[in-house]
């Protein structure tokens, strides 16, 4: 069979998979629908593999394979089929989705256990897999954009999940607003490319986009900065950001899986994807890796202050995919998604980790509540360490290699971006604090009450339902969080799926190791071959230079991390108190909400107050109570011939046959 | 002489009939259709319709004004008001009459009919006759005539049910329907 | 006489019946007042009869003859019901069709 069979495979899986616990929602028992959903991504990652084979079987100049299932749209000029292209790029993410997609169903058979939402649970994530399989299959911009829509509504049914607690249904609501923003973006620029160029699909489009542009024509500008706005929106860079944090309402396999390992990497692809758009508009791919930058910054910052442990985890993430965004922005493409794979693994074993604590505190996600928990959940405790060194960029973990590849390759370009190098090793150094801040609170220290009890009883502490953020009181029925809380100690799903990330999060990097092996640039090659900056490589000593730097930062980070959480403990809450108004920006996330709150909610809101109360209550209301009111009137007067009175009935008779005979007497004469 | 019996029947004709609209008391009207009906029948004879005539006098002036003069005895007279409830009715009720009779007037006169301003064609004899009414009536009007007969019995039916005796169940609702 | 004058007769007599009928309120003058307008019709008709002379307009008069005797004795058993029922005999107060 050839790649793309097995490409269709690899869609169908999931979807079947959606469709079978859906249809079968009562019937499932127990843990069965999600053994079924873990089967089939299962099977979609073996079909995966099965395409990365054969493409490799294939000569390298003829690695662009289309497979087109249906005619969809073909008239007046239009052409979209439902078709799919396997290449070096889209295979390259459709193993890493659907691989760590598999690990993370594993961990919620086990994790989500006793929520009563679990079959349905299933199925909405089986069914993200699928549309973000869809979206990185599509092989024309028609395509992407339908999977782009399915993925936005399979976050927002995630986050929503369970839908009672109010402060879920209002994320959920604001993640879904974001991304339509992000995807009339995208729509726009979809019908700027079919009107410059004629075609949506994605090989034509590139061949005959050097042809239709100018350098930085303002035509190409505005495409790829509509491309942008969809890339930023659903990868949460500034300024459509403001979702991710609020995103983590979700359960904590759906941080992993979407908010850290897929959706959110969905901006990146798709910019790493348009690349040949993107060179010829250099300014918008400038605007890009400083937005990136920016909000690796902005994001790196915030997370040095928050206090509750999936949001630090969240603006980590979010940090990361700016380096992920400055990376393909500037040419980087195999370093940007490199960095894309291992951050996959390592944050979604962060997450699952997190989840793990979580549950070990009843639900609670505070850090300053927690501390010493390394006796009580030893595993966890590893998990955490290993995921957080390898954020951290520690040498020789995955990250070290990644994250550091793109700054050498931003200042191998030299000029202008050597910012990004500079203030890319800042943010490093704020990952690397930040990163071990979690780890030292949780990890070290005296155990607090919950790990006390943990240790001693073996049973996980228990405590009345509430929502952590507003402490207002629920119930474990479904719509809310399960009565029981499973921690990776006691669940060996969780501990096989945590167990398989922290290898691969340690012994990713060896994929490429500069001067020894470069599998992922060799892999990638025929998709960007085209591209003049992908030709620019770092020497080996350069980069072997950079990423010691890199290293040697993060050891100073963690060493920062260690004097100011574990050995004088006390110096930070000197810091907060001298830099007080620094700290209030920064926990209040550089006010982006209140933002965007006066700048477009408030607007909105008075518009639609607006319409209303005047031109609904007197356009439109008046429009139509209007014509009644005359239509009633005319009636009215109309009806006082019908007056019951036989004389008057006769008087109109006989008056109309005067009438008439007058008529015919004058037209007669 | 043939004018003068048509002006006396003329004008027998016409003050029955403006007796008729004028006299307060019903009964009076009915008394002056009588003599209307009298006077038209004379003026049926000069037109030769000796059968038309006698039919009229025994049946409308017999018959149908026997009738009228017993339910205008049973019925009485009514007070009818002065006041006039519907507006204009009392100035346009003559005006349109007006209107009426000089529109058809001008009709008769202003058209080309041939034969008006004579006397018309001479007729043959038994013109009129019942001998030549009944042919034509049996002859070329049967259907007409059958109908006719048919609708006479349907009013014979249709006054029977009028007017005629209630049993208990409807008495009962009239009086609620009219209390 | 010349047939004119039988017309403009009967169109004076219809006129009069129309005004009868528009100005009074009882419902048996009413009656009487159509009675006016059915004979002023069959002046016209029977003097035409004379003017063509063809039998037929006589004959055609003999049936308007019939009709109106049934229309009379439909519309006296009407009045008959209405004065049983204790009605008041006035085409004004007998309103009940008005819209």
């Amino acid at each position: 069979m050839s790649a793309t069979t097995y490409a269709w495979l690899v869609l169908l899986f999931p979807l079947g998979g959606s469709i079978v616990i859906a249809l079968g929602y009562r019937t499932w028992s127990g843990r069965t629908a999600g053994w079924i959903g873990t089967g089939a991504i299962a099977l979609s990652f073996v079909n995966a593999i099965a395409a990365f084979v054969q493409l490799q079987g294939e000569p390298a100049k003829a690695r662009h394979l289309t497979s087109t299932l249906w005619d969809y749209a073909n008239a007046a000029g239009l052409d979209i089929k439902l078709g799919i292209l396997v290449d070096p790029l889209s295979v390259f993410m459709i193993l890493v989705v659907s691989g760590v997609s598999m690990l993370i169903h594993l961990y919620s058979v086990g994790y989500m256990g006793s929520d009563r939402g679990y079959t349905r649970f299933f199925s909405y994530l089986n069914f993200f897999v699928f549309s973000m399989l869809l979206l990185v299959l599509a092989g024309n911009f028609v395509l992407l954009i339908v999977g782009w829509a399915f993925v936005g509504f399979a976050s927002y049914a995630l986050i929503s999940f369970w839908y009672r607690r109010a402060t879920a249904t209002g994320a959920g609501m604001k993640a879904f607003v974001i991304n339509v923003v992000g995807d009339v973006g995208l729509v726009f620029a979809a019908i700027l490319i079919f009107r410059e160029l004629g075609t949506f699909d994605y090989l034509e489009v590139f061949d005959r986009a050097p042809g239709g542009f100018h350098t930085n024509e303002w035509t190409i500008v505005a495409i790829c900065l509509l491309i942008l706005v969809g890339a930023f929106a659903k990868s949460a860079q500034l300024p459509l950001h403001t979702w991710l944090p609020d995103a983590m309402e979700g359960p904590t396999p759906v941080s992993a899986l979407i908010h850290a390992a897929t959706m959110v990497t969905a901006g990146v692809y798709l910019i790493a994807r348009t690349h040949p758009l993107f060179e010829l508009a250099p300014t918008a791919a400038d605007i890009a890796a400083f937005t990136g930058l920016a909000t690796l910054l902005v994001a790196g910052s915030i997370a040095l202050v928050v206090t509750d442990l999936k949001r630090i985890i969240a603006y980590s993430t979010m940090s990361q995919i700016g380096y992920m965004v400055v990376g393909v922005s500037i040419g980087a493409y195999s370093a940007g998604l490199f960095h894309l794979m291992t951050h996959a693994f390592f944050k979604a074993l962060l997450f699952m980790a997190a989840g793990s604590v979580i549950a070990a505190m009843a639900n609670r996600q505070d850090i300053d509540r927690m501390s010493g928990f390394g006796r009580a959940m030893t595993f966890t405790s590893v998990m955490l360490i290993i995921g957080s060194l390898a954020l951290a960029g520690f040498p020789f973990t995955s990250g070290f290699f990644s994250k550091d590849a793109i700054l050498s390759y931003a200042s191998t370009r030299g000029g202008m971006y050597e910012i990004f190098t500079v203030l890319g090793y800042v943010g490093a150094l704020m990952t690397a604090i930040y990163s071990f801040r979690i780890v030292f609170r949780v990890v070290a220290g005296e155990p607090c009450s919950e790990a006390e009890e943990l240790a001693e009883t073996g049973h996980v502490v228990h405590a009345e339902p509430e929502n952590p953020a507003t402490g207002d009181v629920e119930d474990t029925d479904v719509g809310f969080p399960g009565p029981e809380h499973h921690i990776a100690e006691q669940a060996p799903t969780m501990r096989m799926a945590m167990g398989a990330l922290a290898v691969l999060a340690l012994i990713g990097g060896v994929l490429q190791i500069p001067g020894v092996d470069d599998a992922i640039t060799k892999f990638l090659e025929p998709t960007f071959e085209d591209s003049a900056l992908a030709a620019i490589q770092p020497s080996v000593g350069d980069e072997w230079r950079d990423l010691t730097i890199g290293g040697a930062i993060a050891v100073v980070g963690i060493f920062m991390a260690y004097l100011l959480y574990v050995a004088r403990p006390a110096s930070t809450a000197v810091l907060v108190r001298r830099l007080r108004p620094l700290h209030t920006f920064l926990v209040n996330k550089w006010y982006f909400d209140e933002l965007i709150d006066v700048a477009i909610v408030r607007p909105a809101l008075a518009v639609g107050s607006f319409c209303n109360r005047v031109f609904e209550r007197l356009v439109v209301q008046g429009l139509v109570a209007g014509t009644v009111d005359v239509v009633r009137g005319a009636g009215g007067v109309v009806r006082t011939a019908q007056s019951g009175f036989v004389r008057s009935y006769a008087l109109l008779l006989i008056g109309g046959f005067t009438g008439l005979g007058l008529y015919f007497l004058l037209s007669s004469s | 002489m043939e004018a003068v019996a048509f002006f006396a029947g003329a004008i027998g004709a016409l003050g029955g009939a403006i007796a008729v609209v004028g006299l307060r008391n019903p009964f009076y009207s009915v008394l002056a259709l009588v003599v209307h009906l009298v006077s038209l029948a004379g003026l049926f004879l000069l037109l030769h319709a000796e059968f038309v005539a006698a039919a009229q006098v025994v049946v409308y002036a017999g018959a149908v004004m026997v009738l009228y003069v017993f339910v205008a005895a049973y019925v009485g007279g009514i007070q009818e008001p002065v006041w006039e409830p519907i507006p204009g009715q009392r100035l346009l009720a003559p005006l349109l009459g007006g209107a009426l009779f000089i529109e058809l007037s001008i009709a008769v006169l202003g058209s080309s009919l041939r034969a008006l301003g004579d006397e018309g064609p001479t007729i043959p004899a038994g013109f009129g006759s019942p001998e030549q009414i009944g042919t034509v009536l049996l002859e070329r009007f049967l259907i007409g005539f059958e109908a006719a007969s048919m609708l006479l019995l349907l009013a014979a039916v249709g006054a029977v049910v009028l007017a005629g005796r209630k049993r208990e169940g409807e008495e009962a609702a009239s009086e609620e329907a009219t209390s | 006489m010349a047939v004119e004058w039988y017309l403009v007769l009967s169109a004076l007599l219809f006129a009069v019946g129309a005004g009868g009928v528009l100005i009074r309120r009882s419902p048996l003058v009413i009656l009487l007042c159509l009675e006016l307008m059915l004979n002023a019709g069959n002046l016209a008709l029977v003097a035409f009869s004379r003017m063509l002379g063809n039998a037929d307009g006589q004959v055609f008069a003999l049936v308007v003859m019939v009709v109106a005797a049934c229309e009379v004795v439909v519309g006296l058993g009407l009045i008959v019901a209405i004065y049983r029922r204790r009605l008041p005999l006035n085409v004004d107060e007998l309103r009940g069709l008005r819209g």
